[in-house]
């Protein structure tokens, strides 16, 4: 048990490696390339002016904030299939950043002279109005996972329609922006949105943490885990409402990123076991390394033009998901 | 047999009365809009053309936009049907399966290795071929578990597919810097802006499938009682299916060529025909037919007025009627 400990954590201290050698060579790579000892140099402050303004005021906001946003996506992720117990959930599926979305949609094009730090405020709103929908339309005597996901997929393409049409309601130079934006990308994030986010995420990613011994035990089913004493109602809305705030911020920032928080978990699973002590810190790791690698794609692939992350994580996403969904056949979609 | 007498030509009646209200609005939205003309003038740009811009408003942009609208309608109508019954899931449709938006896909990648000298001629086949494609693979996914697929499984495998042909054509658009109403016409779908040459050209095809879809229709009652019992009753069934997906590719293909991918049409509109007509196919096929021509040219003419001058494309408010029936439906299926 203990070796197994140690195993986990290795890998664990392995993918943050991992994360931190992405990041460095995102930082590197772009239009202009910089050699590692310049990003290094810059990044201690001693590099030369041109250097340090591409690194540090173009750049290292942009990797930031892919770091903060993976992250957040997947500990949601692996937050929400915890509490819903069914490995096909995550946010994006469900339509939980569909109506973050449409809030910050609406914010952005309504409101005249908007300050971005509500954002996170009002994306987190839309979240929670959108999982509160979805609980009370999926609620029928009891909730039916298979049902929950229907609804949610209907939600979305609501949220989607939404979206379009405020984007056509609003002013059109607004309206390239919010497309951008809607399919999901990090490009022109600046030091201001880094403000803004980091507080949601120091705090939340803490708290989430510190609820794996909460899911651990509800893993193993509703009766057992009110058998072994756990307030289980409590914790299952006190997780919903981490992974709604984490959401929030997510989608506040770098929009629709769909199938992180799908794909971050399983991942994280796949390497460290299905404990929560290590599957939520993992989850966070493995969702901020998709994020780099997508958003590195986007700007590399492409030069000189930046696709969306989004449109990456979609890509990988779907086909993983459809592989997920004939992977887990043989058990009833319900099943634990 | 008796009570199957008094019925026909009750159906009959309603078909009608279907098909003089479809008229009836078919003219109101001719005539209705930004700048409303009376019955006389319509009249006289038919009979007596004069060429002012009144005519050609009436002959070249409202007359064609009403003429797709209903064949669409029509034609994603009869594709939900048909998909309804060989999936045996009341969740089936074009566009919930990601047939539409693998045909814009298609379209939308021509588009981007051919530019402008792309024509309506060549973007059908394009258009065909890349429904084919995706509804091979819902179909092969659907019949990969021998059956035991459930039916939330198979609308989850459609709606990634959905979502990763929506975001691969988004970044081909966002690729391609075009314009905004262009990423809206191939992501949302729109019937304005389409000249009579567009709908002359994909007639042949649409009317082919319409043409297999009511020849069907009897075999298509025989195979609603299970492939176990079709078999017995002696139905081919192989060829049965390939004509229904014949019907369905070139149906839904044709649609998306002329109009983009618009959503919910074949997922409302089956249901409420099924309500009225019963489960006959022989009925519910021109049933389903009327309504959905009905409903593409009331959301047009509606989507009109909502947001004066500026025009909202139809296929936002198709999703967002169509969204509380998927979730009418998830909630009234017994859940598995």
């Amino acid at each position: 048990m203990i070796s197994r400990r140690k195993a986990g954590g290795a890998i664990v201290g392995g993918a943050l490696a991992i994360v931190i050698a992405i990041a460095l060579i995102s930082l590197s790579l772009g239009t202009t390339k910089l050699s590692f000892m310049e990003v290094l140099a810059t990044l201690a402050g001693r590099g030369e002016v041109d250097s340090s303004m591409i690194v540090l005021q173009l750049r290292l906001p942009r990797i930031l904030a892919a770091i903060m946003v993976g992250a957040a996506l997947g500990v949601a992720g692996a937050l929400l299939q915890g509490v819903v117990r069914n490995p096909l959930a995550s946010p994006d599926v469900l339509g939980v950043t569909g109506g973050a979305s449409v809030c910050v949609v609406a914010f952005m094009t309504l409101v005249k002279g908007f300050s971005v730090h509500w954002i996170p405020f009002v994306a987190a709103a839309g979240a929670l109005a959108a999982a509160a929908l979805l609980y009370g339309l999926g609620w029928k005597k009891g909730i039916s996972p298979s049902r929950l996901v229907i609804i949610g997929i209907g939600l979305s393409a609501a949220a989607g329609a939404l979206t379009t049409f405020l984007l056509i309601s609003g002013p059109s130079y607004l309206a390239t922006q919010v497309l951008s934006w809607t399919t999901g990308s990090i490009y022109g994030t600046n030091w201001t949105y880094i403000k803004m986010l980091w507080p949601w995420i120091v705090i939340l990613l803490p708290c989430a943490m510190l609820l794996f011994r909460e899911l651990n035990v509800q893993s193993l089913g509703a009766p057992a885990a009110i058998g072994l004493g756990s307030s289980l109602q409590r914790s299952r809305l006190l997780a919903l409402l981490i992974c709604v705030a984490l959401c929030g911020a997510a989608v506040g920032v770098a929009g629709t990123l769909s199938f992180i928080g799908l794909m971050a978990p399983h991942l994280s699973r796949l390497l460290v076991g299905a404990s929560y002590r290590l599957v939520l810190p993992m989850s966070a790791l493995t969702g901020a390394a998709l994020l780099l690698l997508a958003d590195l794609g986007g700007r590399m692939l492409f030069m000189p033009l930046d696709i969306p992350a989004g449109v990456f994580t979609a890509g990988v996403g779907a086909p993983f998901f459809i592989f997920l969904l004939f992977k887990t056949r043989q058990r009833s979609i319900s099943a634990p | 047999m008796h009570s199957k007498r008094n019925r026909n030509p009750k159906l009959l009646a309603g078909l009608a009365t279907g098909v003089a209200v479809l008229l009836f609005v078919m003219l109101f939205s001719v005539l209705r809009g930004i700048q409303s003309f009376g019955v006389r003038e319509l009249w006289q740009a038919y009979a007596l053309f004069d060429g002012s811009n009144e005519h050609l408003l009436i002959s070249t942009v409202r007359m064609p936009r009403t003429l797709i609208a209903a064949a669409v309608g029509a034609s994603l109508a009869m594709a939900g049907v048909i998909m309804q019954v060989l999936t045996r899931n009341p969740l089936a449709s074009p566009s919930v399966f990601g047939i539409n938006a693998g045909a814009s896909l298609c379209v939308v990648a021509a588009l981007v290795l051919y530019g402008s000298s792309l024509t309506i001629g060549g973007m059908i086949p394009i258009a065909l071929a890349g429904a084919a494609v995706t509804a091979v693979i819902v179909f092969v996914l659907g019949s990969l578990g021998g059956g035991k697929l459930d039916t939330a499984r198979l609308t989850l495998a459609g709606a990634s597919i959905a979502a990763f042909s929506a975001s691969l054509t988004s970044g081909l658009i966002l690729l391609n810097g075009q314009a905004l109403e262009d990423a809206l016409f191939w992501m949302i779908g729109s019937v304005s802006g389409r000249k009579l040459e567009h709908l002359q050209q994909v007639l042949p095809y649409m009317s082919l499938g319409w043409l297999v879809a009511l020849g069907i229709g009897p075999s298509l009652n025989v195979m609603a009682l299970g492939d176990d019992n079709a078999k017995g009753l002696g139905m081919r069934l192989k060829l049965v299916q390939s004509l229904a997906a014949a019907a369905v590719i070139l149906l839904a293909g044709s649609s998306v060529a002329a109009a983009g991918p618009i959503a919910f049409v074949g997922l409302m509109v089956p249901h409420v025909c099924r309500a009225i007509a019963g489960e006959d196919h022989r009925w519910l096929l021109p049933y389903s037919a009327v309504a959905g021509a009905l409903l593409l040219v009331g959301a047009d003419l509606l989507s009109r007025f909502v947001l004066m001058p500026r025009e909202v494309p139809v296929g936002i408010a198709t999703a967002l009627l169509g969204v509380p029936f998927l979730i009418a439906i998830a909630r009234r299926r017994k859940h598995d």
